[in-house]
């Protein structure tokens, strides 16, 4: 994926470190490096968030446009997720360097935010008309972890989003026509707060690390990805990489998994709570920080 | 909708012959060579380096007295207040041909033989001028890489406006409802034309004073981006001492 080359000698150190449970930047199995989270940084979008994993750079940007619902659907919306690896992040991606990489996150987030989050919300008219989301998702850097990376941006961003409101409807024969508010204030916020987040355990000799940096994946044997929701309920379990596991450690996974996930949830949501409330002219940073 | 009003303004409140806010910032990722975050209103770009490196791609055809010069212009699907379906396309392909053409005429390719150099911009919002935004945005990545030029390439668009008035920079209002818009790339120091295209046919007696207004437009830009990088290094030269005795020992 990257351009990152061990030899044996770097391999062994990074996998004692793991045994000792103190890793190469100082961290312990189960701690996260340092996020970095912007809200609003895309200004033509519905809502958009950039959050920074130590080195792996995500933008998320939320569109949502009015379609016509499934017809096996008629009461619920549509969210469709698409994850774009920029070449940005590495030559790898060049072309269409990093498209199975893309269909696995989009798809697996599709997966983990299907069970929680409720479609019926997007709905206007049952059966005529209901709003799409469109999720972007934009990696710029990859430093390693990016199923976590891009699960806290994306929900970031969902948390972000507000739906414009309908200020009225003409009704012409079956046709229903949609007249929305110019105001750009005038809207309602989407609520996504209980979505899950993905935690990526990177099983490593005989214990497993939480937040894995691209070397600590490179000496890892195969990864487990668990979606959280605040409440600690796994939606969702995906098994990257090569590598085996024995069903207990499995279970011991997913149960640590759940755990970690819970508190990134927490301190996902203090965020984005406290950017809310800090609203009235905030200072917008974007990329010139 | 006038392009210019009687008071002379346009669209955006800007005078014909003004640009728009330049905001940049060298250096935004770790793991490129050279990286770059150029804004030019609501136009925003990112660029990446990689390289001088070994050749990744055709080697075979890779000539042996030069680098080659690999590009990719992108465009986030959420650039655009439409949404876009793919990040690239044949608009895109098109115009990774002239960012590499451009660039090229500028970098000292017979210094890194047998060797690429990867420039990847993505275009984050889009409001007009995308390309040359991005052969700006490129250039500071460039420099940000170390990576030699016989000078900067720099880029501006500009149109006509009720037949007469040249504008200069011109935004994505003005791009689609306006008459003809021209891109011109050049080296601001010897002055001369790196890319050079119009968008649609213009009368030659136009051609001159539009492009003379898109030429000034790039020395303006290359003014203030010199400035910005000269302030960069300073910075960067203050923290480590350049310059100073201390540095030499």
């Amino acid at each position: 994926m990257s351009l990152v080359s061990l030899n044996e000698a770097e391999k062994v150190y990074i996998i004692h470190g793991v045994e000792e449970n103190f890793r190469c930047d100082g961290r312990s199995r189960q701690d996260y490096r340092p996020l970095e989270l912007e809200m609003d940084i895309v200004s033509n979008a519905n809502g958009s968030a950039r959050l920074r994993l130590a080195n792996s750079d995500i933008l998320v940007c939320v569109k949502v446009e009015i379609d016509t619902p499934l017809p096996e659907a008629p009461k619920d919306g549509k969210i469709e997720y698409f994850v774009d690896c920029s070449a940005n992040a590495t030559p790898a991606f060049e072309g269409r360097g990093g498209e199975h990489l893309a269909a696995e996150l989009s798809r697996f987030l599709c997966l983990a935010h299907g069970p929680v989050f409720n479609l019926s919300k997007l709905c206007i008219v049952p059966g005529q008309s209901c709003w799409k989301l469109f999720v972007d998702v934009l990696i710029l850097e990859c430093g390693g972890n990016l199923f976590d990376a891009v699960s806290l941006a994306a929900k970031a961003a969902l948390c972000n989003t507000s739906l414009p409101n309908i200020v009225g409807t003409y009704e012409d024969g079956q046709n229903i026509d949609l007249q929305i508010s110019d105001d750009p204030f005038d809207t309602k916020p989407l609520e996504a707060s209980d979505l899950p987040v993905l935690v990526s355990l990177c099983k490593i000799g005989n214990s497993y690390v939480a937040d894995p940096t691209i070397e600590e994946e490179i000496c890892g044997a195969g990864c487990i990805v668990v979606s959280v929701t605040p409440k600690g309920n796994v939606t969702a379990v995906l098994k990257k990489g090569a590598g085996s596991f024995m069903p207990d450690t499995l279970n011991e996974i997913i149960m640590s998994g759940s755990h970690i996930g819970i508190l990134l949830n927490k301190a996902l949501n203090e965020t984005l709570i406290q950017d809310m409330s800090s609203n009235v002219c905030k200072q917008q940073y974007g990329f010139l920080k | 909708m006038d392009l210019l009003s009687r008071q002379g303004l346009r669209t955006d409140g800007r005078r014909s012959g003004e640009l728009r806010r330049i905001r940049c910032k060298m250096g935004v990722f770790n793991q490129p060579d050279g990286s770059a975050y150029l804004e030019q209103g609501n136009t925003k770009v990112v660029a990446a380096i990689y390289g001088p490196h070994e050749i990744r791609t055709n080697r075979a055809k890779a000539p042996n007295d030069s680098a080659v010069i690999n590009c990719q212009y992108s465009m986030a699907t959420f650039s655009r207040s439409e949404r876009k379906r793919r990040p690239r396309d044949n608009k895109s392909a098109e115009l990774t041909l002239h960012l590499k053409q451009a660039m090229a005429t500028a970098i000292k390719t017979d210094l890194y033989p047998k060797s690429q150099i990867d420039i990847f911009v993505q275009v984050l919002q889009s409001d007009g001028g995308n390309y040359s935004v991005c052969v700006n945005a490129a250039t500071l990545a460039l420099i940000d890489a170390g990576i030699a030029m016989e000078e900067f390439v720099i880029s501006c668009t500009s149109s006509l406006a009720n037949g007469e008035t040249p504008l200069v920079d011109i935004s994505h209002l003005e791009e689609t409802m306006g008459g003809p818009s021209l891109t011109v790339a050049i080296l601001p120091i010897s002055g001369k034309i790196a890319m050079l295209e119009t968008s649609q046919r213009i009368h030659i007696n136009h051609l001159e004073p539009v492009l003379t207004e898109a030429v000034r437009g790039c020395r303006y830009i290359y003014e203030n981006l010199n400035k910005i990088i000269k302030k960069h290094y300073e910075e960067i030269g203050g923290a480590l001492n350049w310059g100073t005795e201390e540095y030499n020992i």
